[in-house]
């Protein structure tokens, strides 16, 4: 649900990275943080355990510039990853604009990764959302690692539909960017569909 | 994306930074604020200038939504107020119409009886204000107003240079 205030003439976005504990959502967070100007973006939150896994969720606020005079601002959210944290996983999807799945590429991830894509389905139905029909970007992450499994197989299993994916390593930043921007450029144009 | 975006027009954005700006010199408050229930910062009054009012506004909506989960575990509706005591400063949280927040950060100079009346006054405000929001919102979408809008005509390269 985006914001859209034409009092102060700003446009907010909700963004939201979701996908199996471990696979990188935090770290996609932290190198966006780094990347971006001071003047871009707010602070980067981290609701997270004392051993840095996310306990709530991690939020970054981003201001990237302006369309037809309206300030157009993304905010940033992810989910904790782990299964036990169903409950806050389903609270942060409220009011999504758009979902980014990062996908752990390590081929004993791969059942994880399913589970994790089964659980966004069914919560985002119980928010009343088809993710066929949300603006919506897989990537494909950790591709430096040796165990990574080839990205067809990843496509057959993670993507049958054959949207846009990315590869990506998101502790260098190969591919961060470049799924972001594919998710806010979906979430603008289906903006404009609808005002 | 559902139909349920918040459109905020210039009129009604007035009458609620009026009511905003009379909640904070009724009850004496640091900072007054509203966000909707996904953490979007829609107004607020007072001392903004110190206080990281976005990040703030994404805390209280996560509070909200965990307390709000943990009401339907116990099988309550929804938990409507909440209050946080420090040392110096109190926050109290409440939620307006099922969909808005409304947070008055507070110091010793009031106290929570005031802020509790005051804010139950202003809430039938803000929800006839949000009210009016929807109607004209769906009154505009309906009469096709939207050929209007400044987003009709977002052009592949305005994305682009977004991230340059």
């Amino acid at each position: 649900m985006s914001f859209i205030n034409y009092s102060s003439r700003e446009i907010n976005c909700k963004i939201v990275y979701y996908g199996p504990g471990l696979c990188g959502k935090t770290t996609n967070l932290q190198y966006v943080y780094r990347k971006t100007n001071p003047d871009q973006k707010g602070k980067l939150i981290s609701l997270a355990t004392e051993t840095e896994r996310t306990l709530f969720f991690d939020f970054l606020p981003l201001a990237l510039g302006d369309i037809k005079g309206f300030k157009v601002r993304f905010h940033l959210y992810t989910v904790p990853g782990q299964v036990f944290y169903a409950a806050s996983r389903k609270l942060i999807l409220k009011g999504v604009d758009g979902v980014v799945f990062v996908a752990d590429s390590q081929i004993e991830r791969m059942e994880a990764n399913m589970e994790s894509l089964d659980d966004l389905k069914i919560n985002l139905a119980e928010q009343g959302y088809d993710l066929d029909k949300l603006p919506y970007t897989v990537q494909f992450n950790k591709r430096d690692l040796p165990n990574v499994a080839p990205v067809e197989n990843m496509n057959k299993l993670l993507n049958p539909r054959n949207i846009p994916c990315f590869e990506a390593v998101a502790v260098t930043g190969p591919g961060v960017f470049e799924t972001l921007k594919n998710v806010a450029k979906q979430v603008l144009v289906e903006l404009k569909k609808h005002y | 994306m559902s139909g349920s975006d918040l459109v905020m027009y210039e009129e009604e954005f007035g009458k609620i930074d009026e009511e905003l700006q009379r909640l904070y010199i009724q009850t004496n408050a640091k900072v007054v604020f509203l966000v909707d229930k996904n953490g979007q910062l829609i107004a607020s009054a007072g001392e903004t200038h110190d206080i990281d009012t976005t990040s703030l506004a994404s805390l209280t909506a996560g509070n909200i939504a965990a307390t709000g989960g943990i009401a339907r575990l116990l099988g309550e509706k929804e938990f409507t107020i909440l209050f946080h005591e420090g040392e110096k400063d109190n926050i109290h949280i409440s939620l307006i119409g099922q969909r808005i927040i409304l947070v008055v950060i507070f110091d010793s100079r009031s106290s929570l009886g005031l802020v509790r009346l005051r804010v139950k006054k202003v809430s039938e405000a803000l929800t006839r204000i949000f009210n009016d929001i929807a109607a004209k919102s769906e009154r505009e979408k309906s009469e096709g107003k939207i050929d209007e809008s400044p987003f009709a005509e977002i052009s592949d390269e305005d994305i682009d240079n977004l991230f340059r």
